[in-house]
């Protein structure tokens, strides 16, 4: 296990290192010059000229790398082109919470709808419910996020008026305030991943459920709700976790979307206000972070197998 | 023996299973007809439209009517012939970028399992490292690389699908290449790109068309979502994601604004959601997402 823990570990690591690579040269090596676009905002040539030497644009891109690599180690990202000159660390680690309450709230939302709604369709199958359910997880698999939060907003927020259309409480100022903020952009987030998930169990439960094993538990006379809950679920779970570490990729591109309709200033709105800014330190930082989100939810997963099923070993 | 005698015996099968599953299939024919009314939408859009979609006028954000079915904008612009036009931009990026990932990701995917060794080696490196990342997300880092405009989008999210091409030609290949008409081809002295492109990838399409189809809901999503965040083609051009934008601040006094453009983004996509399912049954490609 440990041997494994450290492999896989050292193969995240790795990953990183070349996303950070390729998100350095990338802005560097496109034709046209990126970083020429973005700071033609800076001013005349002299202007240009001292922005760049500041930067340390002037020196050979090699320099440019190692130095930015060996800032990065020690967490600095640079500052910010625009407004204030924060330091990008700083942005991005006000951002962050955000984008985690978010993403968790969404998580636990989308489980909470997915699990019961797949339990129900696999074992009502073919039947109306079912119809329904596969119906509803289409219906969402195709609803653009950012429009399902336009009409969470005009129904809940503008209409209705029971949630705020707008904004983030941190956690520390109340339970209530925070979670307040976060119901309406976590179900427009949530709601694919949510229908994945739950055709997924239930494809995966209706393939467990023709298993010789579930035969023997009839058999031997356990009511339905044990063989679902004992047998078939814990086996039907391998493939649902693969298609939620899959799935992940779904919760961070909604998040950085769906953060921009509810003015929740998280990484997503960190991301495109540095992109529409054309604040690079900003872009660079972003784009770094949302990477390393994803790679460690998928390394969490990858470590749950172990969990959920014993008969897996780590070698 | 031909190289089409080798074929031919599948064909007709998949071509009658895909009709006999397709008359069982409620919602496939739901989405092939929705899908075929949006095309031609598009393809008619000028003559359809009851104006221009760039037209202002003094008629601000008025409600349905016979001369403007789905209410004007807050310029005054139609929005019929706006979401008309729009769907135009949408299924030409859908198709356009899933076609470029296709060609692309394939060839890479064709010459990866094949070739095998450092080749697949290189290849797969970087195709695992892309991977790694959510589509999206490397599409709007291209757009911020490359800059906004109809071209950059298609470059940004063609190349955000690449991955996912190269990974089903890739098994699809390991797996073929053990088959014996490919030992047949190769005892022949047949070049390694004719059996690859004549022998091979002819027997890998039903997972590439279902990885495609899939693929095109999530291009035209992915646009949708660069136009919304004001990422996309331009802003003289309207896209559904677009108009969803310039109509947030208004919703409040129309609501059609809000509710029109991403219905239409919704109808398109779920439609083409039914039809890879179908496709993905009757050509019994695996599940996957």
């Amino acid at each position: 296990m440990s041997v494994f823990l450290i492999r896989r570990l050292f193969g995240a690591i790795v990953v990183m290192w070349a996303v950070a690579t390729l998100v350095f040269f990338m802005l560097r090596i496109v034709p046209g010059d990126p970083i020429a676009a973005m700071l033609a905002d800076a001013g005349g040539p002299d202007e240009i000229a001292a922005m760049r030497a500041k930067l340390g644009l002037d020196q050979s891109m090699l320099v440019q790398y190692f130095k930015w690599f060996a800032l990065m180690l020690e967490g600095d990202l640079g500052t910010s082109l625009y407004g204030s000159h924060q330091p990008v660390t700083q942005i991005i680690l006000e951002a962050l919470p955000r984008t985690l309450s978010l993403a968790l709230i969404a998580f636990v939302i989308a489980v909470a709808i997915a699990v019961p709604a797949g339990i129900i369709s696999a074992t009502r199958r073919n039947t109306a419910t079912d119809t329904a359910v596969s119906f509803a997880a289409f219906l969402g698999l195709s609803m653009p996020d950012f429009w399902l939060a336009i009409l969470l907003i005009i129904v809940f927020a503008a209409n209705l008026q029971w949630l705020p259309a707008i904004g983030y409480v941190p956690l520390s100022e109340g339970f209530w305030p925070w979670l307040k903020h976060l119901i309406l952009p976590a179900i427009a987030v949530g709601t694919a991943f949510s229908a994945i998930i739950a055709r997924m169990i239930r494809s995966a439960l209706l393939e467990v459920l023709k298993a010789d094993y579930m035969r023997t538990a009839a058999a031997k006379g356990l009511t339905g709700r044990k063989m679902m809950l004992g047998h078939a679920l814990p086996n039907a779970m391998i493939p649902v976790i693969t298609v939620i570490g899959i799935a992940f990729a779904l919760l961070i591109s909604g998040a950085v979307v769906v953060e921009n309709v509810f003015a929740i200033k998280g990484l997503g709105r960190v991301l495109i206000e540095g992109i529409l800014n054309r604040d690079y330190p900003v872009v660079q930082g972003a784009v770094l972070i949302v990477s390393a989100f994803f790679v460690l939810s998928n390394l969490l997963v990858d470590l749950l197998y172990g969990v959920i099923d014993p008969r897996i070993r780590y070698s | 023996m031909t190289d089409a005698a080798l074929d031919a015996p599948a064909l007709p099968k998949r071509r009658s299973r895909l009709r006999a599953t397709l008359a069982r299939d409620r919602k496939a024919q739901m989405g092939l007809i929705v899908l075929a009314l949006f095309v031609i939408g598009a393809v008619f859009a000028p003559w359809l439209s009851p104006g221009d979609p760039n037209d202002m006028s003094m008629d601000m954000m008025s409600g349905l009517s016979w001369a403007h079915p789905l209410g004007t904008d807050d310029l005054g612009r139609d929005l019929l012939s706006r979401i008309l036009h729009g769907t135009q931009v949408s299924l030409f990026i859908g198709v356009s970028t899933v076609l470029i990932a296709l060609v692309i990701g394939v060839t890479l995917g064709l010459i990866a399992g094949y070739f095998g060794g450092w080749i697949d080696l290189v290849i797969m490196r970087y195709i695992d490292l892309q991977w790694a990342f959510p589509n999206f997300i490397i599409a709007v880092y291209l757009v911020a690389v490359f800059g906004t405009g109809l071209l950059n989008v298609i470059v940004a999210i063609s190349l955000a699908f690449i991955d996912d091409f190269a990974r089903v030609a890739r098994s699809m290949t390991l797996s073929l290449r053990e088959e014996q008409y490919v030992d047949a081809a190769r005892t022949l002295g047949f070049s390694d790109l004719r059996i690859l492109f004549i022998h091979i990838l002819p027997n890998a399409t039903a997972p590439i068309i279902v990885q495609a189809t899939v693929s095109i809901s999530y291009a035209i999503l992915g646009e949708a979502s660069l136009s919304f965040l004001g990422l996309g083609v331009d802003a003289d051009t309207p896209t559904w994601g677009l108009i969803l934008a310039d109509g947030r601040g208004f919703i409040s006094q129309a609501w059609w604004l809000g509710v029109f453009p991403g219905l239409a983004i919704m109808l398109v996509v779920l439609s083409i959601n039914f039809i890879g399912d179908w496709l993905r049954d009757a050509l019994d490609v695996r599940q996957s997402i």
